[in-house]
């Protein structure tokens, strides 16, 4: 392994409980929520430029948080369990904090801030002046609830977090002020509320048969429940109902109608942090309650991973159709995530074998398409806040950085090699090879159509975008305007997704240690 | 085989993303013509070129409906297999965490309310997220409703309602004398006696929205806006969840790394007892308060 070769791994080695305090590290998980949380309330006060400073302040905070997190991780070889309180779970709230958490919790972080900042000019310019502190508002509490959503160790904190989590998500969507947003908002709405009352009505009827809402808990009694055979029929309602419950909320294939109208009109910042994060946040969730709720060996006897795997393979199909035929730059890029999810769910599908590259893939493009978004906000600049391909013929000539930037993003989303999006397909196929003749059959041959897809619509894009044309016969570096903080994020951006498709075998080793502590 | 790799070349420069049919064009042009009206092929064009047609519509909803009856039958069959309702043998009943909650709640929080013990202190943490959804939704009733209104458009309204306003409604306005204190009392009441007796914030808070809202109808907006408006309700908000996030974040601290805590539980039964739970049953209440009557106010004249 990678990382037995770094200077810090053998220093924690001292034993000691999960639940025992032996480092100030331990703390840092539970300040990034209170923190966020906390800064949310107080933005609420304060004008709209300083609501931003905080947010931004925060996001910076919570990753250096979340990074020393990881590290002390790593080192410590071992998850540990933070009590919320003076009483431990079961009876009261607790988190629980692995590599593999923490290692999602700083990405986000980091994401977050790259996104808000490379779409600030376009927040400050959609949302309404007198409205713009409740949008840095929503985005907090948004935040707040992604991390407490990764580090959740208690079903009925997550349901909490998860309401939390919709009601920000459709606010920030309803922050752009026009009518096509007020119309996807709703449906957005209305999705989400039926996967939140589907993840409800699972709980429900699990605290039933299993009489616990902390995971560990639940695990020991559905093994049991398994092993008798008690409750069978509940217990596969059950794990259908989280199965499609999340998988609404996630844009998985069939439940994805809502997602082109909410990530195509948002203002662009928002796109990008919705895409990235919130639909990862869910499958997140859905990969912790495989392992740590129902346990891998009840989930494989159920079959249910194979019908997520035929939705995956219909959501990369079918996305990249619904892509080719758009017309319009940002609902093509958000038709792409429905293919890009698709990948995920193949990963998951895959089984044990295939749940690294899941991981990867949750990663890889929470890079990517945020990146993607803040450029398409970008060309709208240069072609008066129009997405229709027509109007933005030539645009990345106007703004060379943005088009080396799409540029990037639509590479590693076809898979060229040394981008990011390559690693992920090679990891998805040799851990197809893993598996059974047909599911390795399929999913190769889903993942070549898949990738010929990807390439018939990313490189019209690119092509008609570098088009020259008479008003575009000098090529301008940074646009008409500068926009310092989009050129930074997007340089950023850039780097994260070569170090993502270079280094990966560092991010696959930290993925698998955290997947090993999951059981 | 020309026109192929033509057409290919076309297909890589991108031409259809530009040269596409212009969708509010085709729909300015087009006469709506009645589904009888239209011919099978004009019929398949339509489902073709708009991804709809009327057939394929009537289509969906029959079966959007029909999975809908699948779906609630296969519930309601999942639930004839649950444990029947109240059975002492029932998982959710027999596990150790509800026999902890009663046997040692008294002295583990103080309470003499169970349900506020383990709402606020033992699971502290999911009300402090439940506070944060109330607190999130009336922002974004906020967002989607609340207009600022010039100054023009404020006097014009202040006449309108002046003009409208029931000022000879008797009955209303001696009734609301009478009961609005006397709410108000009770819901301060339930707030204070959260940790002794049934009720609590989130109980409290609602029955003192309900007097905000009885004033509000029978004396009109200027008066309730001499104390409470939108400023004071934003503050009260800040100060109650801001301290119910701190106090929470202390407790969890010290709870976590052992430390000893200043919080002591006091005397059960009295009524400056169980350490943070009146505290915070007061933050909650206002909290819910000021949501109930947000809610009313903003749909009722889109300002609070």
């Amino acid at each position: 392994m990678f990382l037995e070769l770094l200077p810090f791994y053998n220093k924690y080695l001292e034993p000691a409980s999960a639940y025992e305090i032996t480092n100030v590290v331990q703390n840092f998980p539970f300040i990034s929520i209170l923190l966020s949380l906390f800064i949310g309330i107080v933005c609420l006060a304060v004008r709209p430029k300083t609501a931003m400073k905080l947010v931004f302040f925060n996001l910076g905070a919570c990753f250096l948080l979340g990074l020393s997190t990881l590290i002390y991780c790593i080192g410590r070889g071992d998850y540990f369990i933070y009590v919320m309180g003076q009483f431990p779970a079961p009876f009261g709230n607790e988190i629980r904090v692995g590599v593999l958490e923490a290692l999602m919790a700083t990405a986000f972080a980091l994401v977050m801030f790259l996104s808000l900042m490379g779409g600030l000019k376009h927040i400050f310019h959609d949302v309404l002046p007198e409205k713009q502190t409740y949008y840095f508002l929503m985005m907090e509490f948004l935040f707040t609830s992604l991390i407490a959503l990764i580090y959740t160790n208690d079903l009925f904190t997550a349901y909490v977090f998860v309401e939390i989590n919709t009601l920000t998500a459709c606010a920030i969507v309803m922050l752009k002020h026009s009518k096509e947003t007020l119309v996807a908002t709703a449906r957005y709405l209305m999705m989400s509320l039926l996967g939140s009352g589907l993840i409800m009505i699972g709980i429900s009827i699990l605290y039933d048969i299993s009489g616990h809402l902390l995971m560990e808990d639940i695990k020991v009694a559905v093994t049991a429940l398994a092993k008798t055979g008690k409750y069978k029929l509940p217990l596969e309602v059950v794990i259908c109902l989280f199965a499609i419950g999340l998988g609404i909320k996630s844009a998985l294939y069939p439940f994805h109608s809502w997602l082109p109208d909410a990530h195509g009109t948002s203002t662009s910042g928002s796109s990008a942090v919705l895409s990235g994060l919130v639909l990862k946040a869910y499958i997140i969730l859905l990969i912790k309650m495989i392992y740590r709720v129902f346990g891998m060996e009840v989930i494989l006897n159920s079959r249910v991973l194979n019908i997520l795997f035929v939705l995956g393979v219909l959501a990369m199909t079918i996305g990249s159709i619904k892509a080719i035929n758009s017309r319009d730059l940002k609902r093509m890029i958000a038709y792409s995530s429905v293919a890009q999810i698709g990948y995920i769910y193949l990963g998951i599908g895959l089984g044990p074998a295939g749940m690294a590259a899941a991981c990867l893939q949750i990663l890889v493009h929470a890079y990517t398409k945020p990146m993607l978004f803040n450029t398409a906000g970008a060309f709208m600049d240069e072609a008066n806040g129009s997405r229709k391909f027509k109007d933005l013929v030539g645009a990345a000539r106007k703004n060379m950085w943005a088009g080396i930037g799409f540029a990037v993003g639509a590479f590693s989303m076809i898979g060229i090699p040394l981008f990011a999006g390559f690693v992920v397909k090679y990891n998805l196929a040799t851990a197809a090879l893993t598996t059974t003749k047909l599911k390795a059959i399929v999913a190769l041959v889903a993942l070549v159509i898949s990738t010929v897809l990807n390439a018939v619509y990313y490189i019209p894009a690119l092509m008609v975008l570098f088009k020259k044309t008479d008003d575009t016969k000098d090529i301008v570096l940074f646009g008409s305007k500068t926009d310092v903080p989009f050129v930074v994020s997007n340089g950023i951006f850039i780097i994260c997704n070569f170090i993502l498709g270079i280094l990966s075998f560092i991010f696959i080793d930290i993925i698998i240690m955290g997947l090993s502590m999951f059981a | 085989m020309i026109n192929v790799v033509e057409s290919l070349k076309n297909f890589v420069n991108g031409t259809q993303l530009i040269e596409s049919k212009n969708e509010t064009e085709i729909k300015d042009s087009t006469v709506v013509k009645k589904h009888h009206e239209t011919s099978f092929t004009e019929r398949v064009t339509a489902l073709i070129e708009k991804g709809e047609s009327k057939a394929a519509r009537s289509a969906y909803t029959v079966v959007a409906v029909i999975m809908a009856i699948i779906i609630i039958g296969c519930l309601i069959y999942t639930v004839s297999f649950l444990p029947h309702f109240g059975g002492a043998d029932n998982p959710a009943n027999s596990s150790e965490v509800v026999r902890a909650y009663i046997e040692n709640g008294i002295h583990d929080t103080g309470a003499t309310n169970f349900v506020a013990g383990m709402i606020l202190n033992y699971r502290a943490f999911d009300t402090l997220g439940e506070s944060s959804v109330l607190f999130i939704a009336a922002t974004a009733v906020i967002i989607l409703l609340f207009r600022h209104k010039t100054k023009e458009e404020e006097k014009a309204e202040s006449v309108e309602e002046e003009f409208y306003e029931d000022k000879h409604d008797v009955i209303l306005r001696h009734g609301a004398l009478i009961l609005v204190p006397v709410t108000l009392m009770f819901g301060l009441y339930v707030l204070f006696n959260g940790h002794l007796s049934p009720g609590g914030g989130f109980s409290g808070g609602t029955i003192m929205g309900a007097a905000l809202i009885l004033y509000n109808l029978a004396f009109g907006d200027k008066s309730t806006k001499k104390f409470f408006n939108y400023n004071i309700n934003k503050v009260v908000k800040i100060i109650a969840l801001g301290f119910y996030a701190l106090s929470q974040a202390y407790a969890f601290y010290v709870g976590a790394n052992h430390l000893p805590s200043i919080i002591s539980n006091g005397v059960a039964g009295t009524i400056l007892s169980s350490g943070l739970i009146l505290p915070l049953n007061v933050c909650v209440g206002f909290e819910v308060a000021c949501t109930m009557f947000g809610f009313y106010s903003l749909f009722d004249r889109e300002e609070i």
